[in-house]
């Protein structure tokens, strides 16, 4: 065997792939979080308890009505997606001419409701959800063990961002889009209903944090924590890639994945602020994120 | 002017009235624990309602008058518990804390109630440093210590062949409690400690520690972690096929309710030591199933260990005739504990509270009969056998002899 660094190609490559299978989870909900700011102007504090409904969706869906996991995949993130929907109607709404301190204290206000109802109801223990069937075990890769279901959450993740990815910036709807969060007034002059586009913006980026819990449930225990968990790194992350950069935020997801893999690994009792410490150079260095424009 | 001075006179009035009321009022009790963050289910609120139970079934009166209750959430952050303590001894007059989960918290509120002169029963915080060399006349432990947990599970398997072990530890004082105490007995057993890695609190992927301790080689990997964090440890372990290839897991601190969580089919055969189950005899399943009315969950050791040692306070309060700490604790040493949770247990010296423990295995799914049917107890270990003898203590309370 070989070293790299002074450290083992076998761990060298093993907490590669782990760390690309985190960043896979902070790429798709900083992206979700990005594409929210930036049509919405919305600071989404609740994409941490969306997460979690919708790992537990997935999870209440298996337990209670039957369904598959496959059909939980697509199920959950649209169910997730129409609270999210009444929460924009409701509520989100009003704000988005205010300063961006009030959206994001509504946001923060209602996942403390959220995930308070969950803990209560369901403690913070969590859920067991098993793997399922098609994807359990795993390929022995010489350096390493990996699971089948670790790579089809890169393979999925992967596909959803650069889907998304694409929708934004190549497509009519996208320019639209785009055109809406520019000028609305000329683009509403033009017959479109840009209300009705930022509502669908937003219920997709809560799509996008519910698909993310639903790939997470296997991993982690569904609980009612689990959102609070991840929030701070993926706002560490959005604000690392730069706010409402799509691309920006994908690419920072992965890299921050593999940076926290690899402190794991030199320094495993500082995984847990590396992110933060880089967010902090980067705010000193390039305050609109390595990504941003302005 | 007029109007202020007579605002303050008003506030000096209730404030000497409240104070007035509370020292001459009953016994006040103060639980504090983690109701929401990853102690919450094994601990939290359940910890509470057993609380609730202990003070209703003494009658709720001691000394003649009511027993009072207030309970808070300290996050386990270590400065918020000991902010809570310290405004419930100065402002709220509550005469004795409990429960009191993580390491961290239970050392600094350790030393608030000693100088406050206020009794402390711990239940759930784990380290075997508040009866070693942080230990005070004022504190009691009461249901395991990172030395019971290391010295059952620990001595066991590495009896059992398990002689190499790698350990993954949570990074705070509990956790590095558990991983010295049970080192000292793989390596006085004779076994050897390959390595060990230290996650932060809390932690959610454990793939990259797993995949090192995989690559030790060690026949044993030691989980130094609880709750949520233990939890996400095991089921992950079990993705990453770590048991199959022949390594052990060892869960040094595993409740019921993590096993509730986990399932049986991935959490079965784990041995596990226990100071409390509630399926032992048909005392303890009395009270477990008048818990699981409450709380629509069997209790976890340290919830009853929250009951006991609340009823064992308030019998040595009755006992003692008054609730001042000195003649309180005086009498909690002296007379046995005898409930449904400890039989002929004894509140040493040290504040160590010794009773048996249990080495138990978790079931598989098939010998699982009925709900909650989790645990097989493989052996009883006798109270002073099961924790840390007063001659091994580093407790500057105990006379050396």
């Amino acid at each position: 065997m070989f070293e790299i660094f002074g450290i083992p190609s076998q761990a060298l490559f093993s907490l590669l792939l782990l760390g690309a299978i985190n960043g896979a989870f902070y790429a798709m909900m900083s992206l979700g979080l990005a594409l929210i700011f930036g049509i919405l102007n919305i600071i989404n504090f609740t994409h941490g308890a969306q997460y979690m409904m919708g790992a537990f969706a997935a999870w209440m869906l298996l337990n209670y009505a039957g369904f598959s996991y496959w059909s939980a995949l697509v199920i959950a993130p649209v169910a997730v997606a129409l609270t999210g929907l009444v929460l924009e109607r409701l509520f989100l709404r009003h704000l988005y001419h205010l300063d961006h301190l009030y959206g994001f204290l509504l946001t923060f206000g209602v996942s403390l409701l959220i995930e308070g109802a969950f803990r209560q109801k369901y403690g913070v223990s969590g859920q067991p959800f098993q793997i399922p069937e098609q994807l359990t075990g795993g390929v022995n890769l010489g350096f390493m063990f990996l699971p089948h279901y670790r790579t089809w959450v890169i393979g999925a993740s992967l596909t959803i961002c650069l889907a998304t990815w694409f929708v934004i910036e190549r497509t009519p709807l996208g320019a639209y889009l785009r055109a809406a969060n520019e000028n609305p007034t000329l683009v509403r002059a033009f017959g479109i209903n840009v209300p009705r586009i930022v509502t669908l913006t937003y219920m997709g980026g809560v799509a996008l944090a519910a698909f993310a819990g639903v790939l997470a449930a296997p991993i982690f225990q569904v609980s009612s924590i689990m959102g609070a968990n991840i929030i701070p790194i993926i706002f560490a992350v959005v604000v690392i890639g730069g706010l409402g950069s799509i691309m920006g935020s994908i690419i920072t997801g992965f890299v921050l994945g593999l940076f926290e893999a690899f402190t794991r690994l030199v320094w495993p009792e500082a995984s847990n602020v590396v992110i933060f410490v880089v967010m902090v150079a980067i705010l000193l260095l390039r305050p609109q994120g390595l990504f941003g424009m302005r | 002017m007029r109007h202020s001075a007579a605002g303050l006179g008003l506030i000096f009035a209730l404030l000497f009235t409240a104070s007035a009321h509370a020292q001459n009022g009953g016994v006040k009790i103060g639980v504090i624990n983690d109701q929401s963050s990853i102690y919450a289910d094994l601990s939290g609120m359940g910890g509470v309602e057993a609380a609730r139970m202990a003070i209703e079934d003494f009658g709720g009166k001691v000394l003649g008058k009511p027993i009072e209750m207030i309970s808070a959430d300290h996050q386990n952050k270590p400065d918020i518990a000991s902010n809570i303590v310290s405004k419930w001894f100065d402002v709220e007059n509550v005469d004795a804390v409990f429960d009191l989960p993580n390491s961290s918290a239970m050392l600094a509120v350790q030393e608030i109630a000693r100088k406050a002169k206020k009794i402390l029963v711990v239940s759930t915080g784990a380290t075997s440093d508040f009866t070693g060399k942080a230990c005070s006349p004022f504190g009691i432990h009461w249901t395991y210590d990172t030395y019971a947990l290391a010295h059952g599970t620990g001595k066991v398997l590495v009896e059992q062949g398990g002689d190499t072990w790698f350990f993954i530890t949570v990074d705070y004082a509990f956790g590095h409690a558990l991983e010295r105490d049970t080192a000292n007995f793989v390596k006085a057993a004779g076994g050897k400690v390959l390595g060990a890695l230290r996650h932060p609190f809390p932690n959610q992927d454990f793939s990259t520690y797993l995949l090192q301790a995989q690559a030790s080689k060690a026949k044993i990997i030691g989980l130094a972690n609880a709750g949520s964090d233990v939890i996400n440890t095991i089921k992950q372990a079990a993705e990453f096929g770590i048991t199959q290839r022949g390594q052990r897991l060892a869960g040094l601190l595993l409740f019921d309710s993590d096993i509730h969580s986990l399932g049986l089919r991935t959490a079965q055969g784990i041995v596990m030591t226990t100071g409390f189950y509630w399926d032992l005899n048909d005392e303890t399943r009395a009270f477990s199933k008048r818990f699981f009315e409450r709380r629509k969950a069997m209790p976890t050791m340290v919830q009853a260990g929250v009951y006991s040692s609340i009823t064992h306070y308030l019998k040595a309060v009755q006992a003692a005739g008054t609730k001042e700490s000195l003649p309180v604790m005086a009498k909690m040493r002296e007379m046995p504990v005898d409930d449904f949770f400890a039989k002929n247990g004894q509140v040493r010296e040290d504040g160590r509270m010794v009773h048996d423990m249990y080495l138990a295995q978790v079931k598989t799914p098939e010998e699982s009969k009925y709900d909650w049917d989790y645990l097989k107890i493989l052996k009883v270990i006798p109270g002073p056998e099961a924790f840390r003898p007063l001659a091994e203590s580093e407790c500057p309370l105990v006379a050396k002899r």
